[in-house]
């Protein structure tokens, strides 16, 4: 059986299309702020930046579970605002919290998930367990769910997403909080829905690393507007030169660090850095580490530790918004959608 | 409605029921506690049958008809509650993304609640005949006794959906307990209306569509086939639906909005 042909029923190449997308809040803060992204057909686009900073909102908007302020949008061919039930034929979501039902067991959400998206009452134990299986919860399939890991609510999850074959799948944050393994193997999931299924996948996330493997275009979001866009390698491309950084064996001697590592940073400036170390972003044509290990040996600075960094999507965003991505976050977004699906009027 | 629709009122009502089977805390006590109460008020108020005017000879008989009301309020609570947490988890979403109407989510969450109402009565029943309390409406009046109970479950449900849909709040729920238990004792549950001898509770009697659920069923023991307590209780029962349900219905709307 084959979940997908990545093919989207509008006939779209193009599986989503935003259009200036706005979500403002009744009582709260534009959160969404005119945003434009494409993503075609077969593609892992990652949605990448901190808490609030609009990537649950998008996502609820793109799933027709919450109503647009402005813009526009297109999933799958279908209009979200006019074509709602078309759009729901054709993707699936785990949304950012795996909302299960602790009482029943990952076999009783299948039945359930199977009958409301009107599969075959023949095919719905099949479809099930094959999906089951898939995401490797066999063993733990008659068990109820309220015993199970996060990493296995998370691949329930997926795997409930999955059921009525969507072309297009939204993962909202799929691995926050989850152990390194459950991650790596949540990931491995991911791509091969892309790759084996040419599922389109648009997956929010805060992690760097995440984005970074697994997407083949980034959207960076801050604010509610999407401040970079491209494949990773374009986004990291565009910072240029690797940084280093170095920690002086006696700290008496950061001030000549300092004055020897400027040389090599563009126009003289040094990157944040902790405790005694000192961190600059090499200049273009500069002579690599070997130059800047020959010159500071020459002022008889001792190093503790050098580190060279290549440039990374959390580079990316520093440079495009002046802050880290790691706690750049400004608070609990889908809090927000929450509130604004209750004030709906009816 | 058509065979799909079908199929999904079952299995949400399937799941509402399994959920509640499930959740022993919640599901014991809306069996237990209304036998133990009408335990203790049958021994403490079998005297009360020697007031003259008093319709029957057996407590036990008269107050049998409380734990079907007292069993409608546990089941309304337990399905609202399991309704708000939905909300609150997030499982509404979930239910939203699917092909699922609004009018078969309530249709299967009410379903569950019946469905629970249901092995409550065949449990009261059992109890009630196990315990020597006269049934006047004969072997007839069982499936009847059994569509009050479901239709007094229905009603009571809409209720627990309507307020759940409101409040999204399991906890804001379950602390309406003591609001349905109040309805309750100011009713006609340990006294018939016109033996109240307080005018101001005899009024809130009255008033209170409590009263008339309670006579609806009783009458069915202690007098057989009484045209208008029935009348009363399956009208009290088609109204309460009817406001609740409406209700439950425009909340829906605000709580599982889709574009």
């Amino acid at each position: 059986m084959s979940f997908s042909t990545g093919a989207t029923g509008g006939g779209a190449d193009r599986a989503i299309e935003v259009e200036g997308l706005v979500k403002q809040f009744k009582k709260g803060p534009l959160a969404v702020d005119g945003i434009d992204l494409h993503v075609d057909s077969g593609e892992i686009y990652g949605f990448l930046g901190p808490n609030g900073a609009g990537k649950s909102t998008t996502v609820l908007m793109l799933t027709t579970l919450l109503p647009l302020t402005g813009g526009r949008a297109t999933v799958g061919g279908f209009d979200v605002a006019s074509q709602g039930g078309l759009v729901r034929e054709q993707i699936g979501a785990a949304l950012q919290e795996a909302a299960l039902d602790p009482h029943l067991t990952a076999r009783e959400h299948m039945r359930l998930q199977t009958a409301l998206h009107g599969v075959p009452k023949a095919e719905r134990m099949a479809r099930g367990d094959e999906l089951i299986e898939r995401v490797g919860l066999a063993e733990a399939a008659e068990r109820r769910v309220g015993g199970y890991s996060g990493g296995m609510r998370r691949r329930l999850d997926l795997a409930l997403a999955l059921v009525h074959r969507p072309s297009i799948l939204f993962l909202d944050e799929p691995t926050t909080g989850l152990d390194p393994q459950s991650r790596s193997s949540l990931w491995e999931e991911v791509e091969r829905l892309a790759s084996d299924e040419g599922m389109t996948v648009f997956l929010t996330t805060q992690y760097l690393e995440e984005a970074d493997r697994l997407a083949d275009r980034v959207g960076i979001i801050d604010r509610g507007s999407i401040v970079a866009e491209g494949t990773p390698q374009q986004l990291k491309s565009e910072i240029g030169e690797p940084a280093v950084e170095a920690t002086p064996a006696d700290p008496a001697d950061r001030a000549r660090l300092v004055e020897v590592m400027c040389r090599f940073s563009e126009g003289g400036t040094q990157l944040d850095a902790e405790g005694e170390a000192v961190s600059v972003r090499l200049a273009p044509g500069h002579n690599g580490l070997q130059g800047v290990l020959r010159e500071l040996d020459a002022a008889g600075v001792e190093l503790a530790d050098l580190q060279l960094h290549q440039p990374t999507l959390d580079d990316v965003f520093l440079d495009k918004t002046g802050r880290k991505l790691e706690g750049a976050g400004e608070g609990p977004e889908a809090e927000q959608a929450t509130g604004e699906r209750e004030a709906v009027p009816a | 409605m058509n065979r799909v629709h079908y199929q999904q009122v079952y299995e949400v009502a399937r799941r509402s029921f399994l959920r509640s089977l499930r959740q022993p805390a919640t599901m014991f006590p809306s069996l237990i506690f209304p036998l133990f109460l009408l335990a203790v008020n049958t021994a403490g108020l079998n005297a009360t049958t020697n007031i003259p005017g008093f319709p029957t000879d057996s407590y036990l008989t008269f107050a049998l008809a409380v734990p079907f009301i007292q069993g409608g309020i546990f089941a309304l609570l337990n399905s609202g509650t399991d309704l708000a947490t939905d909300i609150e988890t997030g499982f509404l979403n979930r239910l939203a993304l699917t092909p699922l109407g609004g009018p078969s989510l309530l249709a299967g969450t009410l379903g569950g609640a019946m469905a629970l109402g249901l092995v409550q009565s065949a449990v009261y029943i059992s109890v009630g005949f196990a315990a020597g309390a006269t049934f006047e409406a004969g072997l007839a009046g069982i499936p009847v006794l059994i569509l009050l109970a479901l239709s007094i479950s229905f009603s009571l449900g809409c209720i627990g959906t309507y307020v759940a849909l409101r409040v999204g709040n399991g906890e804001a729920m379950q602390s309406l307990f003591p609001v349905f238990f109040v309805f309750l004792f100011f009713s006609s549950m340990a006294l018939p209306r016109d033996l109240i001898e307080q005018g101001w509770f005899r009024t809130i009697a009255d008033l209170n569509p409590v009263s008339y659920l309670i006579e609806g069923v009783r009458s069915l023991y202690i007098v057989g086939f009484d045209a208008e307590a029935l009348g009363a209780a399956f009208g009290i029962c088609a109204l309460l639906a009817t406001i609740f349900l409406t209700a439950a219905s425009f909340s829906l709307r605000t709580r599982l909005v889709r574009t």
